[in-house]
């Protein structure tokens, strides 16, 4: 087969909903994309234990503390499914690691934010895993199998990860005034910040087209985007905070709500390394690894000990 | 006529000893696998290996939980003879250094991996034969507990034995580190066999099968056991090394900041 009828039948398959596996043709800027993507996705997982594990030691009681632990090491977890589907499109971890702590290879901007008050684990759990939630439920339908059954996995634990961030301010809004104000002003620094979670506007993406037609993605920016705010403008009423945005508005012909510009300005910044921890995160990426050599160079030397041990008496 | 004897506030009889010594006994349980989940929670995204990130952070689970039980039983101990009103945290957030009954080698720094492991490793042995006495206790709440926690610490030792075997018959460098944290923490385990006046286990007796379990596992390592080290003590009443204090400062920052506030 010419490679134009291997891509007319790769195309066919993803329009008629078959799944693409590992060891399918695929074409290689497909291959790319994905590969990009779930590493990128993995990257964010790791690096988002760092922020939410600033508060570990912290944590106000016994109950929160159990609870944080449990979602620090969740990510670790889709972290681990996550680097796994990507090998199988012919990229090892070390390599994906390396590209991460070398600041090759992206992760999600958002966790270059500090996490400033207790209130910040319940705005990263209700606005950041909330984000992070519309985007991964489309990705459940995402046309390269291993990616989207890894997704099927997360997507439940992060629903729950977000109804806890929900009530941890919950309990919050309806403490003393320190704490609804620490609430308040946790929101105010998250809101927009996870609004940039979705990526640059569909007039200015570059990638959009392509995905959507080999249905890496489902949904444009602008759609998830607006889904989010429809859905966040609605739930903030129960925790009676309010949203940092003066322009936001419910427009009953649109049938949402209309919303104030984003500072693109600030995106970029921060994508382009000149968020408030971008070093710091990796810096802190770079020692864990750095420091941890030793410990699986000394795990691997074991493991040849003990396999030619075993050699040895066999023979 | 003056006494050192508690006074239960409502009644103004003394608080038995018995009483008083089994909240002392549970306390200690709790410090202790407390201020070790604490210390080992600091590990948590920054571990050497992805999936000993996990790992590492699986046993601090297990230990908050341990000490949330123990807290729990400890907390209607006192509420039911001093008509106090404590609760699990109260008694995490609320005492202070001097009132903190774990022992000191929980608390201690978590230096390197090898470091880590092997307290793990050494207290993990000796706890599960601490829970082994209380799981056939008399007393039905904390030998209930002792059975839960036991499973937990058994495959604690199970993984931290395996590392300190990994990693004192690994390369010349894991081999040196697994030696100098030998080194640091020997001294800190004479401790776990001294009793203290509130413990119903009598841990001096357990002293020789811990022994010859960890001769046995630092033997596989090819690690020698110390002789003749002096032996650090004062956890079990009260009596603590610096870390301690930052440790409470650090952990209880909000509890003391906004006295009364609900999480």
């Amino acid at each position: 087969m010419s490679i134009h009828d291997l891509e007319i039948s790769f195309q066919n398959k993803i329009d008629s909903e078959i799944k693409i596996e590992p060891k399918d043709w695929m074409p290689e800027a497909y291959r790319k994309t994905n590969l990009r993507q779930i590493s990128q996705h993995a990257h964010s997982e790791i690096v988002g234990m760092l922020p939410e594990g600033n508060w570990i030691s912290r944590a106000p009681s016994l109950k929160r503390k159990a609870i944080l632990i449990a979602k620090v090491q969740d990510e670790a977890g889709h972290g681990l499914y996550l680097y796994s589907a990507a090998e199988t499109l012919g990229t090892s971890r070390e390599q994906m690691v390396a590209d991460l702590n070398s600041g090759k290879a992206k992760y999600s901007s958002i966790f270059n934010y500090p996490t400033l008050s207790w209130a910040d684990m319940g705005a990263v759990g209700w606005l950041v895993d909330g984000a992070a939630i519309l985007n991964q439920v489309m990705l459940c339908r995402t046309s390269y199998g291993p990616y989207a059954r890894a997704m099927v996995r997360i997507c439940k634990e992060e629903s729950f990860h977000q109804r806890q961030g929900f009530e941890t301010l919950l309990v919050l809004s309806k403490g003393t005034k320190e704490q609804r104000d620490m609430c308040q002003d946790a929101i105010n620094r998250w809101w927009w910040p996870s609004l940039m979670m979705f990526g640059p506007k569909d007039s200015e993406s570059t990638n959009s087209d392509q995905s959507m037609k080999w249905k890496i993605k489902r949904k444009t920016n602008d759609e998830l985007r607006q889904q989010f705010i429809d859905m966040i403008a609605e739930q903030i009423k129960l925790l009676g905070m309010t949203l940092p945005d003066a322009n936001l508005k419910w427009n009953a012909e649109r049938k949402h709500y209309d919303f104030g510009e984003i500072n693109w300005e600030e995106f970029w910044n921060v994508v382009k390394g000149n968020g408030p921890c971008n070093k710091q995160r990796l810096a802190d990426r770079n020692k864990a690894h750095d420091e941890g050599a030793w410990v699986r160079e000394a795990a691997m030397a074991y493991a040849a000990k003990r396999k030619n041990k075993t050699a040895n008496k066999a023979a | 006529m003056k006494t050192n004897q508690p006074i239960n506030q409502s009644t103004g009889s003394p608080i038995t000893l018995l009483t008083n010594q089994l909240i002392n006994q549970t306390l200690h349980l709790a410090d202790t696998a407390l201020i070790l989940g604490q210390r080992n929670g600091e590990w948590c995204a920054h571990g050497p290996i992805l999936e000993q990130d996990i790992a590492i952070t699986n046993i601090t689970l297990d230990l908050i939980g341990q000490a949330r039980n123990f807290y729990q039983y400890a907390a209607t101990l006192i509420n039911a003879s001093e008509n106090k009103n404590e609760t699990e945290d109260s008694l995490a957030y609320l005492r202070n250094e001097r009132e903190f009954k774990n022992l000191l080698i929980c608390e201690l720094p978590n230096g390197d991996w090898a470091q880590t492991v092997l307290r793990q490793f050494l207290f993990s042995a000796y706890q599960e034969l601490v829970l082994e006495k209380l799981k056939n206790s008399s007393n039905e709440q904390l030998a209930a507990i002792a059975a839960k926690s036991l499973k937990e610490t058994q495959y604690h030792v199970k993984w931290s034995s395996e590392w300190v075997i990994r990693l004192g018959d690994g390369t010349t460098e894991s081999r040196d580190r697994m030696i100098k944290a030998i080194d640091t923490l020997w001294m800190y385990t004479g401790e776990f066999f001294i009793p203290a006046n509130y413990e119903l286990t009598e841990v001096h007796l357990l002293k020789e099968t811990w022994f010859q379990k960890v001769r046995s596992i630092f033997e596989e390592a090819t690690l020698a056991v110390p002789e003749n080290t002096f032996m650090q003590s004062g956890g079990k009443s009260g009596i603590h090394s610096e870390h301690l204090g930052f440790i409470l400062a650090e952990m209880q920052i909000l509890q003391r900041t906004y006295p009364g506030a609900e999480w």
